[in-house]
């Protein structure tokens, strides 16, 4: 069920101002892709374009192609809400619904898609998700606690599951961990190692050492200058990335020497 | 950098001066808000000095009615009739314009729909009257025969023919939600507008729709506020004097019939339009409605308020 | 396990909204026509066939979930379209009654001896509203603003103060006809029963402003930066001063449009002045004594009279009284943007 994304010349706007500029890559089913790069180059507009989130902003568009196993994901007739059903996205910051349950946040995506769940399917899918999220032994005895009575880093873990409860091909995560303390974290990673032989996960980090660990490939972005948009400086294997990169921005990035 | 090297009998000798000063501020200050309470406790102790003569005056003080119930529970009915179907019109328009405004509208047409609703709270109460009674009533009159061949077996709509000018209680009850809309528009759309973007997007990246964005994220969040701005409005219909009592043809018969040649006026506008009677004993009755009404809109307000400081302070610790 | 999950379904083109308006508007107007109904029952007809068909259409192609989401943007949008209507027909029909009935005389002469079809005017109710709001506004601007003072920078978070914010928010839903009865019934303790005089009115009218005023400022005084007030410490200046010479300045501008909106909100106001300042054809210019009549209750005494003079002037009286409200929230909003504290 994963599939891969190939994106060709892809402009980002909000409203006027060019976001991001010229990105093209493909990226991989059934590995993990990384987006690294300075603050403000446009990492999480970037992700937030390939399920149609960005455009929820008003005024924002892009321009340019995101064919996703083949199928534009911008052609005419396509419905972004499917898109995004089949696109999953997961916060920087844990948002589970403020007055749902723990069950019932994990339900939410398939309660919006099929009218009628019995509840033993409902059930079947609360576990099976929770479990995939490494969180179903913390939270086992209080799913119909809120879900906001949860840690930030089992917070996080639930916006997961509740993520993959609807069975997406891609999974989205923009700077999961970034809330987060290094346990919750190293939770995380693990899940995303896990994850990936069902899925295909793009994830933005800021953390190099996350990006080493987790990632195949990893795409860097980089701006040209303050007020300019962000582009893709390489997208490459994460091991070639980290030992020895094609341009020597990415390498001044990599190594901390950058300014 | 002086003060530190003022010598500490220097700064004493300022203190004194200030301090006095400080005081009679912060006394005056003071005494502004005490004069809001105790305002606030006049009303209630001069109305009900006032008015409780008018609670077990003799009997012809009550005509046509005999006792202070038999008086006002006829003004009572028209006040809750006209208040619920004030609601039932005002509530869903006011919920989806505040929708519109906070979700639906392009941003360039928002701002100027919010600015117009705000206008429409604007219009002074009598000249809504005014046109309710000119032109409201004449325009709803099909309605009414309409809907008393339709519905005609319910008490609400017969078995009474229809009101030959329009002047019923339902139009009274029309003009209330028109008056009524803007607050509850007000409140519900600044809580839409407060409903965090993080769960907003959490609905929308599940692949919600528009609607089940606001069905999941926007509806649980704002649910107390819109109660709360449900209630102000409740308040504001049945406290509405002039409006009611411009468009409203008065018989002092009770009946349930909201589209009948006549009705009882409402508490407030009954006020209105008998302050004439300034018989001391019929004033001292009116003083006492005006009691009723006063004990009922203060215990709503109360509530709402006390609906939306719950949640306030819900917030404040999550 | 879903196997391909389809991007795009079936979906309606982008112009199918705007075919099914225009169809549903020639659906109802052929009914319309054939049956005489008028513009109003056209519209709603073609309305609620239009939320009809949309969705209707939207279901069979799109599915379930998408076609109630069109039938809630439908109705967002037709509640919108509804609620714009009778502001529009009001503002339409006093502008164009009220012009009728105003020219100089009747803005110049009041009610004084006017018998039966004689023109008459609207003077002796401007000098009332003028006199009996102007009472008030110096009633309540300086408690509402010393309250605001209290509840920002003494109250702090003690139970006096929190009492006071939460009852000056259950005071705005006062009735106004109770802050009527109220002044009434202060009036007639002191002065006996048949006494009225302009002033109640006043006393009535501020019960109403106050809770604006206490709250816009207060709103406006929080808004002034803490180090603002610190910077002023440091140098040595006392409390008193500091709010008097720091924070009210600072703050002005929001006040006084919070000011300005509270007394466009009470001018408006009829049934306490009509129990408790009464009403009279002539000019008085005694608040404290003596029936007086202002511009609301000048259009009620004349709408009741149920004679097309009188309602004549009941139009030009409305339409002077628009005028004034919408001028004066036209003001608010000028001043608030002038005076507003420039931003760096
Ligand atoms: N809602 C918005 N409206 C307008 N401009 C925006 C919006 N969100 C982001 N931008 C702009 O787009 C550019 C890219 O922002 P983006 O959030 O994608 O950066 P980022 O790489 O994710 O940064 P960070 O690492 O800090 O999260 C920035 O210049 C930002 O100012
Ligand atoms: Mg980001």
């Amino acid at each position: 069920m994963a599939k891969s994304i190939d994106v060709s010349d892809l402009n980002i706007y909000y409203g006027d101002f060019l976001a991001v500029e010229g990105v093209s890559m493909t990226i991989k089913a059934r590995s993990v892709t990384a987006f690294i790069g300075p603050s403000g180059c446009g990492k999480s507009t970037m992700l937030r374009s390939l399920n149609r989130m960005h455009e929820v902003i008003p005024g924002a568009r892009v321009e340019g192609k995101v064919m996703v196993d083949g199928q534009s994901l911008y052609g005419p007739d396509v419905d972004p809400v499917a898109v995004r059903r089949s696109i999953g996205m997961v916060f920087q910051r844990p948002n589970p619904f403020p007055t749902m349950s723990i069950y019932d946040n994990v339900l939410a995506g398939s309660r919006l898609n099929s009218r009628k769940l019995s509840k033993a399917d409902a059930d079947d899918i609360v576990e099976r998700s929770l479990t995939h999220a490494n969180l179903w032994n913390e939270v086992k005895d209080r799913l119909g606690k809120p879900g906001q009575g949860l840690s930030g880093g089992q917070q996080q873990r639930l916006c997961i599951a509740r993520a993959i409860a609807v069975e997406p091909e891609v999974l989205l995560m923009d700077e999961p961990c970034s809330a987060l303390d290094p346990i919750s974290t190293s939770a995380i990673e693990d899940l995303i190692h896990e994850l990936k032989s069902d899925y295909t996960i793009v994830i933005v980090t800021h953390n190099m050492q996350q990006a080493a660990r987790v990632s195949d490939e990893t795409g860097f972005f980089n701006l040209k200058a303050a007020g300019q948009p962000g582009h893709l400086v390489e997208f490459n294997a994460t091991k070639k990335m980290f030992t020895n990169p094609d341009e020597p921005a990415t390498e001044a990035y990599i190594s901390g020497r950058f300014g | 950098m002086t003060a530190t090297l003022n010598p500490p009998e220097a700064e004493r000798s300022e203190k004194p001066a200030s301090r006095r000063g400080d005081r009679i501020f912060a006394g005056l200050a003071r005494g502004a808000g005490l004069t809001i309470l105790l305002a606030l406790a006049a009303v209630f102790i001069f109305l009900f000095v006032e008015g409780w003569n008018g609670l077990n005056a003799e009997e012809a003080t009550y005509r046509p009615a005999t006792d202070f119930l038999g008086y006002i529970g006829p003004l009572i009915l028209s006040t809750i009739l006209a208040a619920i179907i004030a609601l039932i019109v005002a509530v869903p328009f006011a919920i989806g314009i505040a929708l519109f405004i906070s979700h639906y509208a392009p941003r360039r047409l928002a701002t100027p729909v919010a600015y117009v609703i705000d206008l429409l709270a604007a219009v002074p109460s009598v000249v809504f009257g005014l046109w309710g009674g000119r032109y409201l009533a004449d325009l709803l009159q099909p309605v009414h025969v309409w809907l008393h061949d339709r519905l005609g077996f319910l008490p609400f709509f017969g078995p009474d023919p229809a009101s030959p000018n329009g002047r019923s209680l339902f139009t009274a009850g029309i003009v209330l939600a028109i008056m009524i809309l803007p607050i509850i528009t007000a409140i519900s759309r600044e809580v839409f507008a407060q409903t965090p973007r993080l769960h907003e997007e959490a609905a929308l990246a599940l692949g919600a729709t528009r609607w089940e964005m606001i069905r999941y994220a926007v509806f649980p969040y704002a649910r107390s506020g819109m109660v709360s701005g449900v209630m102000l409005g409740l308040g504001r219909a049945l406290g509405e004097t002039m409006a009611v009592a411009m468009v409203l043809a008065v018989t002092p018969v009770a009946t349930l019939n909201v589209i009948g040649t006549a009705s009882p006026a409402t508490i407030a506008s009954n006020i209105a339009l008998n302050y004439k009677e300034a018989t001391p004993s019929r004033q001292s009755l009116l003083i006492a409605t005006g009691l009723v009404l006063f004990a009922v809109t203060f215990a709503i307000n109360f509530f709402a308020r006390w609906i939306v400081g719950r949640n306030e302070r819900k917030q404040a610790k999550a | 396990m879903s196997s391909t999950v389809a991007l795009s379904h079936a979906k309606l083109p982008r112009w199918a909204p705007a075919l099914v308006g225009v169809v549903s508007l020639a659906a109802a107007g052929l009914p319309a026509m054939l049956l005489g109904w008028g513009l109003f029952a056209w519209l709603v007809a073609s309305v609620l066939l239009f939320l009809a068909a949309l969705p209707g259409w939207s279901l069979v192609v799109e599915g379930r979930r998408s076609a109630v989401d069109r039938l809630m943007t439908g109705l967002v949008w037709s509640a919108f379209g509804v609620a714009v209507l009778p502001l529009v027909w009001l503002i339409y029909v006093v502008v164009d009654q009220g012009a009728q009935a105003i020219n100089g005389e009747f803005l110049t002469y009041s009610m004084r001896g006017v018998i039966g079809d004689e023109q008459g005017g609207v003077y002796h109710a401007l000098i009332g509203t003028v006199f009996i709001t102007l009472a008030a506004t110096v009633v309540s601007v300086p408690i509402g603003i010393l309250t605001a003072v209290y509840l920002v920078e003494y109250g702090g978070r003690s139970k006096l103060a929190r009492w006071i914010t939460f009852l000056v928010d259950v005071m705005t839903g006062i009735p106004s006809i109770v802050a009527g009865l109220f002044a009434l019934a202060l009036v007639v303790l002191i002065f006996g029963p048949a006494f009225r005089m302009g002033f109640g009115g006043s006393i009535a009218l501020s019960l109403l402003m106050i809770p604006t005023v206490v709250r816009s400022a207060e709103e406006m005084f929080r808004l002034v930066p803490m180090d603002l007030r610190e910077a002023s410490y440091a140098l040595g200046v006392p409390k008193w001063r500091t709010i008097l010479k720091v924070v009210v300045p600072t703050a002005i501008g929001g006040v006084i449009t919070g000011i300005v909106l509270a007394i466009s909100r009470v001018i408006g106001e009829t049934a306490p002045l009509l129990v408790v300042a009464g009403a009279t054809d002539g000019v008085n210019f005694n608040l404290f004594d003596g029936r007086m009549t202002t511009l609301p209750v000048f259009i009620y005494s004349q709408y009741a009279q149920s004679t097309p003079a009188g309602y004549q002037r009941a139009w030009g009286g409305a339409l002077v009284l628009i005028a004034i409200v919408m001028l004066l929230n036209l003001i608010a909003r000028l001043l608030g943007k002038l005076l507003a504290p420039k931003k760096a």
